[in-house]
């Protein structure tokens, strides 16, 4: 009696592990396949920091460049330009920020933001729009001298790279 | 029933060799001798050591004439590499200078190369790497050691797959860097060109690359070199690095290699017990 | 793929799709109560290792097309690319290159299976040609392939084996400069032939598909090779034959790991790590181990037309193969004669496939018009005489009956088996 009842016991005991095993192997097979989609180690490493010179930005111009094949925009602001940013109230934005927190202390005439609309990723026209900031021409929204969002369907303010002042003249993306 | 198979198998190649036997000694063949490496057989590895003493010959000697496009400083500290410091290569590669741009005044320009940058070739291009070495290009390093061999031969060839040999390329190059010698009797050497004892039919255009107490070994506690600074020695290290290069992740691939045939071994055995119990109630195949 | 289902959904959905496209029934008839001869033995799992390794192919396949640029001055680069800096990219590179050739070893003895035990004969004649098919385009599709990584094997090769259509009188000039797209193998050769690399993979599976079809209608041959009759001659797909299928599945993966992981470089040329240079050619020109038969029987013949002609000959023998052999009987378990003659063929094409390696020179030349000329004789004099004067052994009643009733010689047949087709053909 004990035997037929351990046998069938066993027996699924066998046959789970078994194809526990296999689903397990299945799964790591797949991962190299996944793993494959991800940026490669040459992409990577071409990402470290790169330096800019700001010298030959005039003011009120905006200059692209790019870093990790990401647009950047380094706009020299007018003193007019930052004032009103910095005199914008946080109640009028959709994104509340303050200009201050979007430069560099000491470096107010310089902003440096991610040139991608954060709608759906068009690249915004430079002093256009009724805040003579940019104006996306894809889906209508609409930034300010600071990069914040203040009409359209855009949800947040352009992003902000990662970077630094090397000297008054020269930064440091990434 | 089996033994008159193989009478007919036998026969059939003995019936072949017979026929083919003349042509065998056609293709003469000087095979390299055989070096033991760190990174042959199924836990090979690389000793970083070794690869960073083979580097220093590389750039000392060989990269005044070949290039080694796909290696860049970043590799060189990369694991199951030479492993230099990040530190070290950073500064190593920025003692080279490479060129950049356009700028936006439309010129090209100097700057020191950075990690990511790859490893800067001696010459502009094939043409000029021809014309400064008498007519003959020296060839690109970074996969030389898989694009060289030597013919393997009946049987080895078969026991090659079950003894995993796949270091013909750096047995060459080793054999090569040590194989020049006086030519034989009544063989002609071109001016400008050399006897070597392994290179296909022994006249080669590089004069011999490597001599004893050329290149400086780093000193261990003692103050002695790590390694003794000869051709045989710099031979081996240099192609050893040759090999990291050309199969960069080949100590990733065979520790993966390892722990997937274990996993097999395991699912196998599992499923040959799932596949008997299944057969057990078939009457006429009880242990199929 | 196998006429009526009997398969009955048991949800309210089911009943509702399975109504409208009754894909799942197609799917439980086909591979899990399909009947299959009992006796079949391990020489039957490569049609289900042959699906596996399709599979893989084109995944792996699929995901080097992401990394790879199919231009004259960027594909070497780009395989290097993949080798050194994608995540795993050297293995998915090495995984589809070895795989081809474990491609070819299966379908190579699945081939010689179906020589030994008569499958190409009536009812699966058109079972068989569709095989023929998919290996014609398998061969297309790996020397493609091969021509992707733009070495100097890739390059040569591509040159060697397209001036074949050279060969033809009047029109073979105009074929080759419009496979190649150019005056020389160049850019638009690399560029077609990897459009076409692409392509064909998807046409095998298709023919794949119509050849599973074709041997549902009948069921499979047996080493007994006698047609199923009742129930106790078979056994239902699953969950007998998916488990022998996945075990001999995970020992050829093993095998295949072996050369991933330890030799990957041993199957392929050390001159395909040379950049393609248009102005030298390499020292010996080989083509990959699998078309080193048919190379051999090319060089064999003095004449350019006649060379190529005897090459696709040998290839469209087969086609005719169910005609040629005028045997009633099926397998060669029961063909004292033929079994002779079949492991005389084996040795013939592994001798081919030697001669195919071996530089076109004394000696190696009279070998091969010898085996070239044994070879067609094999298909076109052997064959047809033999069914005519061979004695055949006393046949089982049934397939029941050959495992059950002589358990003695069942597990000598086994022993037989275990030594049989496992050769390169």
């Amino acid at each position: 009696m004990a035997t037929t009842v351990a046998e069938p016991t066993r027996r699924d005991f066998l046959f789970i592990a078994t194809g526990a095993v296999g689903a397990v192997g299945v799964a790591s097979a797949i991962w190299p396949f996944i793993s494959q989609m991800a940026p490669d180690a040459a992409t990577v490493a071409a990402g470290a920091p790169v330096d800019f010179d700001l010298g030959p930005i005039a003011e009120g111009q905006i200059v692209k460049l790019f870093w990790r094949g990401k647009l950047i925009f380094v706009r020299h602001r007018t003193a007019e330009e930052i004032k009103t940013a910095e005199n914008t109230p946080l109640s009028d934005l959709k994104d509340p920020e303050a200009d201050s927190a979007r430069v560099q202390k000491g470096h107010a005439q310089w902003l440096v933001v991610y040139g991608n609309c954060t709608h759906l990723g068009c690249v915004p026209l430079g002093n256009e729009g009724p805040y003579h900031g940019w104006a996306c021409p894809c889906h209508g929204s609409i930034f300010d001298t600071s990069g914040r969002i203040r009409q359209g369907p855009a949800p947040t303010n352009l992003p902000i790279p990662p970077y630094a002042f090397l000297s008054d003249t020269k930064i440091q993306i990434g | 029933m089996i033994k008159n198979r193989l009478v007919s198998l036998v026969a059939g190649a003995a019936a072949l060799l017979a026929v083919a036997g003349p042509a065998l000694a056609a293709g003469e063949v000087v095979q390299p001798p055989r070096n033991s490496w760190t990174f042959a057989g199924p836990f090979g590895h690389f000793d970083a050591t070794q690869l960073q003493r083979g580097f220093k010959v590389f750039r000392e000697v060989c990269s005044n004439c070949h290039s080694m496009n796909l290696i860049a400083f970043r590799n060189l500290s990369e694991k199951g590499g030479p492993e230099f410091t990040e530190a070290q290569v950073k500064a190593l590669a920025a003692e080279y200078k490479v060129t950049d741009g356009p700028n936006d005044s439309g010129e090209m320009f100097q700057r020191p190369a950075r990690p990511a940058d790859r490893w800067p070739a001696p010459f502009k291009n094939k043409q000029e790497a021809q014309t400064a070495n008498g007519g003959a290009y020296p060839p690109d390093f970074s996969v030389i050691a898989k694009a060289r061999t030597y013919e393997r031969g009946f049987p080895w060839f078969l026991f090659d797959i079950v003894l995993q040999f796949q270091e013909q390329g750096v047995d060459y190059i080793t054999a090569l860097m040590q194989g020049y010698k006086e030519p034989e009797h009544g063989v002609e050497v071109p001016a400008g060109k050399y006897y070597n004892t392994y290179f296909p039919g022994h006249i080669i255009a590089m004069p011999q690359p490597l001599n004893d107490g050329q290149v400086e070994y780093p000193k261990d506690a003692n103050g002695r070199p790590q390694a003794p600074e000869t051709i045989a020695q710099y031979a081996q290290d240099v192609s050893a690095f040759l090999m990291w290069a050309a199969e960069p992740h080949l100590e990733a691939r065979k520790e993966l290699g390892f722990k997937t045939l274990a996993f097999l071994l395991v699912f196998a055995g599992l499923l040959y017990f799932t596949k008997r119990k299944i057969w057990s109630k078939v009457e006429g195949h009880a242990h199929a | 793929m196998s006429g009526h289902s009997t398969y009955v959904p048991k949800s309210a959905i089911g009943k509702w799709f399975e109504s409208r496209l009754p894909i799942v029934g197609l799917i439980h008839s086909s591979f899990v109560v399909f009947p299959n001869p009992r006796n079949l033995n391990y020489w039957w799992t490569f049609g289900g290792i042959l699906a596996f390794m399709l599979v893989a192919q084109i995944v792996t396949g699929v995901v080097l097309a992401m990394h790879y640029t199919p231009n004259a001055d960027l594909a070497f680069l780009s395989v290097e690319h993949i080798m050194r800096d994608v995540n795993y990219g050297w293995l998915i590179r090495y995984l589809h290159a070895n795989g081809a050739s474990m491609f070819f070893i299966a379908v190579y003895v699945h081939m010689f299976r179906g020589f030994y035990y008569g499958s190409y004969k009536a009812p699966r004649e058109i079972l068989w040609i569709l095989g023929v098919i998919i290996f014609l385009l398998m061969m297309a599709t790996a020397f493609m392939g091969y021509v992707l990584p733009w070495g100097q094997m890739s390059f040569w090769g591509a040159t060697v084996i397209t001036n074949l259509f050279s060969a033809f009188p009047v029109v073979g000039e105009t074929i080759v400069s419009f496979l190649w797209g150019g005056y020389a193998v160049g850019n638009p050769t690399l560029n077609r032939f990897f459009s076409l690399h692409y392509l064909l993979p998807f046409m095998i599976a298709g023919v794949v598909i119509l050849h599973i079809w074709a041997l549902h209608i009948p069921g499979s041959n047996n080493p007994a090779g006698i047609e199923k009759k009742t129930e106790k001659d078979t056994l239902p797909f699953h969950p007998y034959f998916t488990v022998k299928d996945a075990l001999a599945l995970v020992v050829f993966v093993m095998f295949f790991s072996w050369f991933v992981f330890y030799i990957p470089n041993y199957l392929g040329h050390a001159d395909n790590y040379i950049p393609a240079d248009p102005a030298v050619t390499p020292a010996h020109i080989v083509p990959e181990w699998y078309f080193l038969p048919f190379y051999a029987i090319l060089r064999a013949i003095p004449d350019k037309l006649m060379g190529v002609l005897a090459m696709f000959g040998s290839i469209a023998v087969l086609v005719f193969l169910p005609w040629l052999d005028t045997s009633k009987i099926k397998s060669a378990t029961y063909r004292p004669l033929y079994r002779q003659f079949f492991w005389v063929f084996v040795a013939c094409c592994i001798g081919l496939g030697w001669l195919g390696a071996k530089p076109p020179e004394g000696g190696y030349v009279i070998a091969s018009r010898i085996l070239t000329a044994y070879y067609f004789a094999h298909f076109l004099i052997i064959l047809p005489l033999l069914g005519l004067f061979e004695t055949p052994r006393r046949i089982p009643g049934s397939i029941a009956e050959a495992v059950l009733g002589k358990q003695g010689s069942a597990s000598a047949m086994a022993a037989g088996a275990a030594a049989s087709p496992n050769t390169k053909g």
